[in-house]
């Protein structure tokens, strides 16, 4: 293999090798290793003390217990809903700060969605709590304006975990969008607009292929930051919220039985890597890409 | 539409009152948890009793305790600060060397190498945790049976915190950084070598002031994160919780105000370093 680099020719051997080395220790011993065991881990019973044989027993177990499955679908089905809704809130406003805002309007308008992601999930997850709760600000105020006669419960519903997760997504979809929307030329709006385009043909025919790359981006990881998300469901959600990964949890650190937790994990990495893939061959974009845009 | 076009009124107003909502969407949670963290009342709903201070301050240990009084929390914030701190000198460091590694050579599996680094961006936290608490104590075992040696860096605890908050913060450092580096014009080390500088003293003086803004920025982003982190720390947490670890089973117990005053606190220190970035920034455009 030819050395392309302009470094000098002796001593770039062992050069490479120790530059390698940190990155070789990293994915190796705490990504790739660490999968392999979670594997082996899923694929084998336990037979005997410490006596372990091969077997497809934890992923059995998953398709019959409908209480397993269940979860698995509706937290995939929820975190769909969820990345499609923020894609729909989020558009707009990327819009207006890509091409409407001017100068510093855009850029404090900017700011502004960046702020509530300075602070951490569970802060955040805190506010939506104290506001919704039956003792909480929205109930208590909804009273005082003669709307409901008495305070309600908002927590625990799925439409709750669903505003707790479009609103921790905000800004990671609303990033790729402004960057695809900002390349978009405005004389093509222009033009489109001259030969009698109307809005909803400029958005169909010009703005939404352009932007693609973006909302998949967003989307793919909004996606994956919903599915793998524990505080949200799991607090605005209650004890029955259903998350996938709150199920991961209990199989590992309450129940103890780590061959089905990893099972579990295995699940809902193929998941969500399925979803990455799929989203990316529909848009026909590669992997790389994508993730440099973000 | 775009401003050069004509757009009607009703569209104008509807846009406005978008953002206003959306404004508004953003903002109150963050605004309702500041508010309660000084109503004078032991839970952190309306009516407003007044204001008070007591959530940070009181010392009654029969009533009322104050967050800089609560112990757990300080602690809580103290370990949540070590981990934050060996994360981020962790992934700065691997995050450079990978950047120079991917930047300026060439080697067999270079590209496999390099989206093997997003993977990790790609996982979710809570697997993540998982499995590296589940090799590690493969690990463990083995030492265990073989050598009878008791590592405990091995057990959930926090130097598996730190590993795993680490194992995607690399990533985010990796890429940052190479993206610096890309700009980086090479003729400016060739001329300094060419004039007899060491490659030591190249690296020093032309290179390192020149990532700098992007280090400094990146060591911020990974102490973020590591602060923020939940899911991988929640699998691999001892005894010693972190910061949002604690305060996500208090939550889950019901919550006092004190957790406000915390909140209160954090945004006030997030600020703070936000405001630190921005004035670093217009150096930064210049450099």
């Amino acid at each position: 293999m030819p050395d392309a680099s302009v470094a000098a020719p002796g001593d770039s051997g062992w050069r490479k090798a120790l530059l390698m080395a940190p990155a070789l220790a990293w994915l190796g011993l705490l990504i790739v290793l660490p999968h392999a065991e979670l594997a082996v881990l899923s694929f084998r019973e336990q037979v005997g003390p410490r006596h372990y044989v091969p077997s497809l027993s934890h992923y059995h177990e998953f398709f019959h217990e409908p209480e397993y499955w269940h979860t698995f679908v509706r937290t995939a089905w929820m975190s769909i809903v969820a990345t499609f809704a923020t894609l729909c809130l989020a558009f707009p406003i990327a819009w207006v700060i890509a091409k409407i805002a001017r100068g510093r309007a855009a850029v404090w308008l900017f700011l502004a969605c960046m702020i509530p992601f300075w602070i951490s999930e569970t802060v955040r997850t805190l506010g939506w709590m104290i506001l919704l709760r039956e003792t909480g600000v929205l109930p208590a105020l909804l009273v005082k304006l003669g709307i409901l006669a008495h305070p309600v419960e908002f927590l625990y519903h799925d439409t709750t975990i669903l505003v707790g997760l479009i609103y921790n997504s905000m800004l990671f979809m609303i990033v790729p969008l402004i960057s695809s929307l900002e390349s978009l030329d405005n004389a093509l709006i222009e033009a489109a607009y001259d030969l009698g385009a109307n809005g909803f043909t400029v958005l169909r025919k010009i703005v939404i292929p352009h932007a693609a790359p973006g909302i998949t981006a967003g989307s793919i990881i909004v996606f994956m930051l919903t599915l793998g998300d524990y505080i949200t469901p799991t607090l605005l959600g209650g004890k029955d919220s259903g998350w996938f990964t709150e199920q991961i949890y209990t199989e590992f650190i309450t129940r103890f039985d780590w061959g089905q937790g990893a099972a579990f994990g295995f699940l809902l990495l193929v998941l969500s890597t399925l979803i990455v893939v799929a989203g990316l061959k529909l848009t026909g974009q590669r992997f790389g890409d994508v993730m440099g845009r973000t | 539409m775009i401003p050069s076009l004509p757009r009607p009124a009703w569209l104008r107003v509807a846009t406005a009152l978008y953002v206003a909502a959306f404004l508004g969407f953003l903002f109150l949670p963050l605004i309702v948890v500041s508010v309660f963290a000084f109503n004078d009342a032991p839970y952190p709903a309306p009516p407003w009793h007044g204001f008070t201070l007591d959530w940070f301050f009181a010392n009654d240990p029969a009533g009322r305790l104050g967050m800089f009084h609560d112990d757990e929390l300080m602690h809580s914030i103290w370990t949540s600060c070590k981990v934050g701190v060996w994360v981020t000198l962790l992934a700065v460091l691997v995050g450079l060397v990978n950047a120079l590694l991917l930047e300026r050579h060439e080697f067999r599996g270079k590209k496999l190498l390099s989206i093997l680094m997003l993977v990790p961006l790609v996982i979710p936290g809570v697997i993540l945790g998982i499995s590296i608490l589940a090799f590690a104590s493969q690990i463990a075992q083995f030492l265990n049976d073989h050598f009878h040696w008791y590592v405990r860096f091995l057990r959930p605890g926090l130097p598996l915190v730190v590993l795993g908050q680490f194992s995607y913060i690399a990533t985010i450092a990796t890429l940052t950084l190479r993206a610096r580096l890309s700009r980086f014009d090479r003729t400016l080390e060739d001329a300094a070598l060419n004039l007899g500088a060491s490659r030591a003293a190249t690296f020093r003086t032309i290179l390192l002031p020149y990532l700098r803004p992007a280090l400094v920025g990146t060591a911020m982003m990974s102490f973020l994160l590591s602060f923020a982190d939940f899911n991988t720390t929640l699998m691999l947490v001892g005894g010693n919780p972190p910061l949002t670890v604690l305060m996500y089973g208090r939550m889950h117990e019901g919550a006092t105000p004190v957790l406000n005053a915390v909140s209160v606190f954090l945004m006030a220190a997030s600020a703070l370093l936000a405001i630190a970035l921005l004035r670093r920034g217009p150096r930064r455009a210049s450099a």
